[in-house]
């Protein structure tokens, strides 16, 4: 007997988004080696076999580097991972940072159609994959670069940006030099995301590329300080300069207490920490406060790691205090996810307002007050009030201090000529990164404030262009 | 890698060492710091830089070996190179024609007080210097000292050697004898920054002290070495290492300089058990004062 009913038009089937295997929260706590273990390579095909290669790909736009994710796509569905990782390179000098750190939820993956019903294809585990399956087996290819142009370019601060724009100047044939202050380059990738979140042996491989590129690198300068940027210009004969000195200066709240023995800035504790390797203590030079309960304020990414670390340096309880509600954390949606999952106590819509320390000045307890949401404020997040008589006390033995960073005045405040608005952020051109001073480009957070890792990446990607245009030209 | 090109004992536990570091040598000004790493899981050290040599490409720096960084500093010899040396670093010294000087250097704090003493006396001024130990064998600098002195007196807490007492007696004997002070500049132990500041105060002379926090990166990034200084937080690594005296809360550094005694036992036991292997642990930041 013939079926009678008609047969159903072939459907594409759309698979679930693919998940990442990561250790349980219960055994990384432990430990600092990095919590998800990265898809494998079946895992991996099946997701790219998710993307429906749109036409007009969304999700290109919503790069700020525009890496041509469809193409790198296409060739991990068809087993090419290599052949991947070179297609996002391209236009991506750190695709195994990016992978990692970059907030996808809000750039590439927000946009994609697989979104609008289900979930985006995972295109930021997809690009850690390739990156990271390229390193490991040692494909890792430098690219043919152009041949000299004879110019110099001068990169100061060896961070996303600074990276970014020696890694594409050294690429059309420009000699470049990179000047980090510390004694490692990676800027923030090194001394600020913690190693559970980004290994520092992926940094360092990122860096050596862009080494191998050609550009050079001198460590333990400090533009300001042990050269200016006039001498730069002037005396050490390069052709221009690109400022990429990130967002370093704490802030702190200014209440009672702030200077105790204990109360760190998220800058001081995670640098301690990730560049000085305190974990290993006494292993390593450097040591951290043993503590056993600890407060984390603020509500950022910098916020969670700095949690993150404190639960795996050993304390007993981290409670995290932020002034607003969950809705409101700057920190991406994974970062709160994982922070929770390790226990971490979010002590939310809660104020700090003073510290107490013991006889020796070491910090013994928070006092904290409520906060109600008021009206929207100039954020058009809703500004919190506090409530009257809600004050209560926390005891703590660290206090981590993770409420953003400012500009460091180091170089403005040594170069006549080069303007900054009244943060002391250096004003430069969107588009090219120009600043006031003839010769001088700046990008990344010394120009638009503490953000992320890409649009830092996407700055120097601008500026690189009309560096290289400047160069040609000399047209300012 | 920046060679050692000279290290020797100038007193008891206390060193000079001659490193080659030709970016930081030309650059330097007087009363600005450099940071030392000797190894890959070293911490950075904070020391002023006593004087250079532009032609020979080096620094010299003066240190106590008191904790596990500088005792290993303090073994090191020519061959021997530190894997980082960063600089200058912090605010140079603001010289200008001040009339009389008095510059005061207790213990270790002779050494960075050598540079801004030269410096103060290069620009015209009477310089009278007061240099102090405990005692005997912990003095430094007293004939460099001399040689930039219109007028200098030594003294030591037991006597052993000159004038028995401290800074501040001397101090006060030129107030005594009408001396008209237009600056007064001390560094040294907290203790002694505290009591000059304390003396002058009264008489209205500016009084500058340098202030030597536990520090990590130096460049104003993390805050480790804030101070309060006239009711506000300063970072000494940027808007430091000098500050008005007067102005100074010493009782919260003295407390903040005590943050890591526990890790620096814990530092200093293991270098003692290994003797010399040096494996690891934790020193007093600035152990020689900047």
């Amino acid at each position: 007997m013939a079926d009678a009913t008609p047969k159903p038009r072939p459907k594409r089937v759309i698979l679930p988004r693919q998940p990442m295997p990561e250790q349980p929260p219960q055994v990384r706590v432990g430990n600092f080696r990095e919590v998800p273990f990265g898809l494998t390579p079946d895992l991996a095909i099946l997701e790219a076999s998710r993307c429906t290669q749109c036409k007009n790909p969304l999700c290109v736009k919503g790069c700020p580097v525009s890496v041509q994710i469809p193409e790198f796509i296409d060739l991990v569905a068809k087993g090419k991972f290599i052949e991947a990782a070179r297609k996002i390179k391209e236009t991506n000098a750190l695709p195994a940072v990016c992978g990692r750190v970059c907030p996808q939820e809000e750039q590439c993956e927000m946009p994609c159609v697989l979104g609008k019903k289900g979930e985006p294809v995972a295109i930021g585990r997809l690009e850690r994959f390739v990156a990271d399956f390229e390193r490991v087996t040692g494909n890792v290819e430098i690219p043919r670069v152009g041949a000299p142009t004879g110019k110099r370019i001068a990169v100061v601060g060896a961070g996303p940006a600074g990276l970014t724009v020696a890694g594409d100047l050294v690429q059309i044939g420009h000699d470049v030099t990179i000047f980090e202050a510390l004694h490692k380059p990676g800027g923030v990738l090194m001394y600020g995301i913690p190693e559970f979140r980004l290994p520092k042996a992926i940094v360092q491989a990122e860096v050596d590329y862009i080494r191998k590129l050609g550009a050079k690198l001198e460590c333990n300068a400090v533009i300001g300080k042990s050269i200016t940027i006039d001498e730069l210009l002037d005396e050490e004969g390069f052709d221009a300069v690109f400022i990429g000195t990130g967002a370093g200066l704490p802030y702190f709240m200014n209440i009672p207490g702030e200077n105790l023995i204990g109360v760190y800035s998220a800058n001081e504790y995670l640098t301690r920490a990730n560049l000085m390797k305190a974990y290993l203590f006494p292993e390593s030079d450097t040591p951290l406060n043993k503590a056993t309960n600890v407060a984390v304020v603020g509500g950022g990414n910098v916020a969670m790691d700095a949690a993150r670390t404190a639960k795996r340096m050993g304390a007993k309880n981290v409670y995290l205090v932020y002034r607003r509600s969950k809705k409101e954390m700057p920190a991406r949606v994974e970062e709160v996810h994982h922070a929770e999952e390790e226990g971490i106590e979010f002590h939310l819509l809660t104020n700090p307002i003073g510290y107490h320390g013991d006889d020796e000045s070491r910090v013994i307890e928070v006092e904290c007050q409520k906060m109600e949401l008021g009206e929207p404020d100039a954020s058009g997040r809703r500004r919190p009030v506090p409530m009257k008589g809600s004050e209560y006390k926390l005891p703590v033995d660290t206090v981590i201090v993770s409420i953003g960073n400012g500009a460091n005045p180091l170089v403005p405040s040594t170069t006549p000529g080069l303007d900054t608005n009244k943060w002391g952020n250096i004003l430069a051109d969107q588009e090219t990164g120009k600043t006031s001073k003839k010769g001088v480009f700046a990008g990344g957070d010394i120009v638009i404030g503490a953000a992320t890792v890409i649009l830092a990446m996407g700055a120097g990607r601008k500026a690189a262009a009309a560096i290289h245009e400047y160069l040609k030209t000399g047209a300012w | 890698m920046f060679p050692i090109i000279e290290t020797k004992e100038i007193a008891k536990n206390v060193y000079l060492q001659r490193i080659q570091a030709p970016r930081v040598a030309k650059k330097r000004k007087a009363g600005q710091f450099l940071v030392l790493r000797r190894t890959e899981n070293g911490e950075r050290i904070p020391l002023t830089i006593v004087s250079s040599d532009v032609g020979e490409g080096s620094v010299t720096i003066i240190f106590q070996a008191v904790g596990k960084s500088t005792t290993e500093f303090a073994r090191m010899q020519p061959g021997d190179a530190y894997l980082d040396v960063v600089g200058p670093l912090g605010l140079a010294t603001h010289i200008e024609k001040f009339g009389t000087v008095v510059g005061i250097g207790g213990g270790i704090g002779a050494a960075p007080l050598l540079p801004i003493a030269t410096a103060i006396k290069e620009a015209g001024n009477r310089l009278l210097s007061i240099v102090g130990a405990r005692t005997k064998d912990l003095l430094i600098l007293e004939d460099e000292m001399r040689a930039i002195s219109d007028e200098i007196v030594i003294t030591t807490d037991d006597g052993s050697y000159a004038k028995k007492g401290f800074v501040t007696t001397a101090l006060q004997e030129f107030l005594d004898r009408g001396e008209k002070i237009g600056l007064c500049i001390a560094i040294g132990p907290v203790p002694m920054m505290r009591a000059v500041a304390e003396v002058t105060r009264p008489h209205g002379i500016k009084t500058m002290v340098s202030l030597n926090p536990i520090m990590v990166d130096a460049t104003g990034m993390c805050g480790a070495c804030r101070v309060t200084v006239g009711g506000t937080t300063k970072f000494v690594c940027v808007d430091g290492p000098e500050f008005d005296g007067h102005q100074v809360d010493f009782k919260e550094l003295v407390m903040r300089n005590r943050a890591y005694l526990r890790e620096e036992k814990v530092a200093m036991e293991r270098i003692e058990h290994k003797d010399g292997k040096c494996m690891g642990g934790a020193t007093t930041p600035a152990g020689g004062g900047n």
